[in-house]
């Protein structure tokens, strides 16, 4: 290889630079050849920390604490709650339906006034799907931060056109009389889908409940299983 | 900006790859990038709109190519140089430029808890009128601006139907080039996928996407 990941990040950051004056044209050069993540990366990115750090920019504590948070304390089990909450209580689905910021503001996941989020509710004739078409907006929250299929062309590029085609590589075959509602996240506003509670769970508690509710299902991408036979719950 | 980042609606980019057990990041690099770029944003010198036009400005094949949290390093790289707080000079030796006094207080652990759940701060408590009403029909504005912009192309041009009134939000066009915050509303507008896609589309189905008053006119 004659230029690296370096190469590429130096013209990116020059192409960014010239993105708002269109007539100079991207003159960068680079190869395509795929690799592992290279350690150059690694090394690139622990001089920058150490750079921010030095500056006083960055605290490390709090680079530390942002990682634990989104590695172990915000995730789908968040979302996971709020939706065996609305299945068992209707006040409380009614309100989350109508301002789930409020809602979401009794667990603590979400402040009144802050960032907004809008709940979409499956039902036995309208199935929710959820995407970012242009970047990757997720409803970082309640589900964490999305995995890389959610974030990939693929995904983004076909739920739009073909949503029954990739809910099928899901393997969510819709039945055609239901009605298919895409919610492309082109605004500041972040969805997440109430799926159906599965038929048979009438006899599981909140909790119970909470660990059947997946994080696909609150993207929309699949439906809720009913709890397995021979499961813990 | 007719961009490769605006890709709905596109039919040739593979199988969706799904991988069980996914973790949160695949190698501790990412996580860095992904918590520096929070706790750098917190001295709020840029804001969404402006990260997100780093990464639609990478050459296409490299836009494509790329790891996301890549795109996230260059872009935040990008930023902090842009909006001044370090120095390509400093970024590549990796060193403080000398003399220059030590920025203070940056976050600190006990203040993300109240700085996470308004992370975005789009929305503004400011008195806008609506230029649409619920229920209105709409048409999406054909517009191709070279800048930044958050009206899909899929979508332009199209016809569709107001759902509901969000509420008032800073303009992600001018904000993302620190041209001003513009606040206006943003709707969510209803189009059947048979406007978007043809008449080879289901009848029932729909697309709705978020859209500000300055993406509508009314049809």
């Amino acid at each position: 290889m004659t230029t690296n990941r370096r190469d590429f990040l130096t013209a990116a950051v020059t192409a960014a630079g010239a993105a708002l004056t269109p007539e100079i044209p991207h003159t960068h050069t680079h190869d395509h050849e795929h690799q592992a993540v290279p350690s150059d990366l690694t090394l690139r990115v622990k001089a920058l920390e150490s750079l921010l750090v030095e500056k006083g920019l960055v605290d490390r504590a709090a680079v530390d604490a942002l990682v634990d948070t989104y590695e172990h304390k915000i995730g789908p089990r968040n979302g996971a709650r709020v939706v065996a909450h609305a299945w068992v209580d209707p006040a409380y689905k009614a309100r989350l339906l109508a301002d789930a910021n409020d809602a979401m503001s009794d667990f603590g996941y979400l402040s009144k006034q802050g960032d907004r989020m809008v709940v979409v509710e499956n039902t036995p004739s309208v199935h929710n799907l959820i995407v970012c078409t242009l970047c990757s907006c997720y409803p970082w929250p309640v589900l964490g931060l999305p995995p890389v299929w959610y974030k990939s062309a693929p995904y983004r590029s076909r739920s739009v056109i073909d949503p029954r085609g990739v809910l099928r590589e899901f393997g969510l075959d819709l039945p055609a009389d239901i009605e298919v509602r895409v919610w492309d996240s082109t605004a500041e506003l972040r969805y997440l889908v109430l799926p159906e509670r599965p038929a048979g769970t009438e006899h599981l508690s909140e909790e119970q409940l909470a660990a059947l509710v997946t994080r696909d299902s609150m993207v929309g991408v699949t439906k809720v299983s009913p709890p397995q036979p021979g499961s813990s719950s | 900006m007719n961009g490769i980042h605006d890709m709905g609606g596109m039919q040739d980019m593979g199988p969706i790859e799904y991988e069980k057990n996914e973790p949160v990041f695949h190698a501790p690099w990412e996580s860095r990038v992904f918590a520096m770029f929070l706790a750098a944003g917190a001295w709020r010198k840029w804001n969404l709109d402006a990260f997100r036009h780093t990464r639609e400005v990478l050459p296409p094949d490299d836009y494509l190519r790329v790891s996301y949290y890549e795109q996230w390093f260059s872009g935040l790289r990008d930023l902090l140089v842009k909006r001044g707080l370090v120095t390509t000079a400093e970024i590549e030796s990796g060193v403080p430029a000398p003399g220059v006094p030590k920025a203070t207080p940056p976050l600190t652990p006990d203040k993300i808890p109240a700085v996470l759940p308004n992370r975005i701060r789009a929305k503004r408590d400011v008195q806008v009128s609506p230029r649409f009403e619920v229920g209105q029909r709409v048409r999406a504005r054909n517009i191709n601006p070279v800048g930044h912009t958050r009206l899909p192309r899929y979508a332009r041009g199209k016809f569709g139907m107001v759902d509901r009134d969000h509420g008032v939000f800073v303009f992600p066009d001018t904000n993302a080039h620190f041209l001003g915050e513009k606040p206006q509303h943003v709707y969510s507008v209803r189009f059947a996928a048979r406007e978007l896609w043809g008449e080879q589309a289901p009848q029932k189905d729909s697309v709705y996407l978020d859209m500000w008053d300055d993406y509508l006119d009314p049809a």
